[in-house]
């Protein structure tokens, strides 16, 4: 089993009390109106689909609630980390270098 | 087949070597969410709201816990429910908070004995050793989310929501006996 680091609750703890939510840092447009029904489709249904590190939203349902975002790899299944929503997307190459 | 709870008829659900599975009175349960003045809601509470997630605060009858950045379950006599709610709804409008009455919702099961801790582990993947007694979290019991308080060495509640309260128990029932009969 998974273990995953909840940033709310700061513990490390088993995935099934989390659920998966998708791609991460995927911004609403302020202006839904002004989009171009290309630009709505690619904010509706277009993801990246990373094979390797990918930046996705968690949420510790089973647990205090919230959504959070993590890098992942898609490959491996680890966790390079976990950050609060609305926190700055992380240095990948940084993140990927402390792999090392 | 699934036993029948009332949460207003408490009884014993399971009572073996290993441990002992009761149901308990119908109490007064209210969920809190706020972001601000925490200080003001304490106080009008009788108590310091705690913090961190999964801490616990107790006065005056009232336990509170922590269970999310801006959550908060308490339970209290169900005669202080009105009480409370008054004294709460006083801050509106100039402090916002949520409170809503809950004591409907859930029944809480008290599982107490020398396997209690291990009996938990059929439902809950969780390493309960991060729960330090006077403790809660929300958790996982086996397909129910649950909040698991962590009374003393080897005594746990457990609240739960009533339309998961039969399974709960007959898992803990069997569970209760099962871990009894391999001791044998
Ligand atoms: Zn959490």
């Amino acid at each position: 089993m998974l273990l995953i680091h909840c940033p709310y609750c700061d513990e490390t703890l088993p995935e099934l009390e989390f659920t998966y939510a998708g791609e991460a840092h995927i911004d609403r447009p302020e202006n839904p109106s002004e989009q171009s029904d290309a630009e709505w489709e690619s904010f509706l249904f277009l993801r990246e689909n990373v094979k390797g590190p990918h930046f996705e939203r968690w949420r510790h349902f089973h647990g205090c609630g919230r959504y959070f975002n993590a890098v992942r790899n898609t490959i491996t299944d680890k966790f390079y980390i976990t950050y609060k929503a609305g926190e700055a997307r992380p240095d990948l190459s940084a993140l990927l270098e402390d792999e090392k | 087949m699934s036993i029948a709870i009332s949460s207003l008829t408490p009884s014993t659900i399971a009572e073996t070597s290993a441990a002992k599975v009761v149901s308990l009175p119908m109490q007064g349960r209210l969920s809190l969410r706020a972001r601000d003045g925490l200080d003001k809601l304490g106080a009008a509470l009788g108590l310091s709201l705690p913090q961190k997630i999964g801490q616990c605060a107790r006065a005056d009858g009232i336990e509170a816990v922590c269970l999310g950045p801006d959550e908060w379950t308490l339970l209290l006599p169900l005669d202080q429910v009105a009480t409370v709610t008054e004294a709460l709804a006083a801050l509106m409008p100039e402090l916002p908070h949520a409170l809503t009455d809950i004591s409907g919702r859930e029944v809480t099961f008290r599982i107490e004995g020398t396997r209690a801790a291990e009996l938990l582990t059929i439902g809950c993947a969780r390493d309960l050793s991060g729960v330090a007694p006077g403790e809660a979290r929300r958790t996982l019991f086996d397909v129910a989310t649950v909040v698991l308080w962590h009374d003393g060495e080897n005594a746990f509640r457990m609240d739960v929501w009533n339309s998961f309260a039969p399974f709960i128990a007959q898992t803990l029932e069997v569970g209760c006996k099962e871990l009894a009969a391999e001791a044998a």
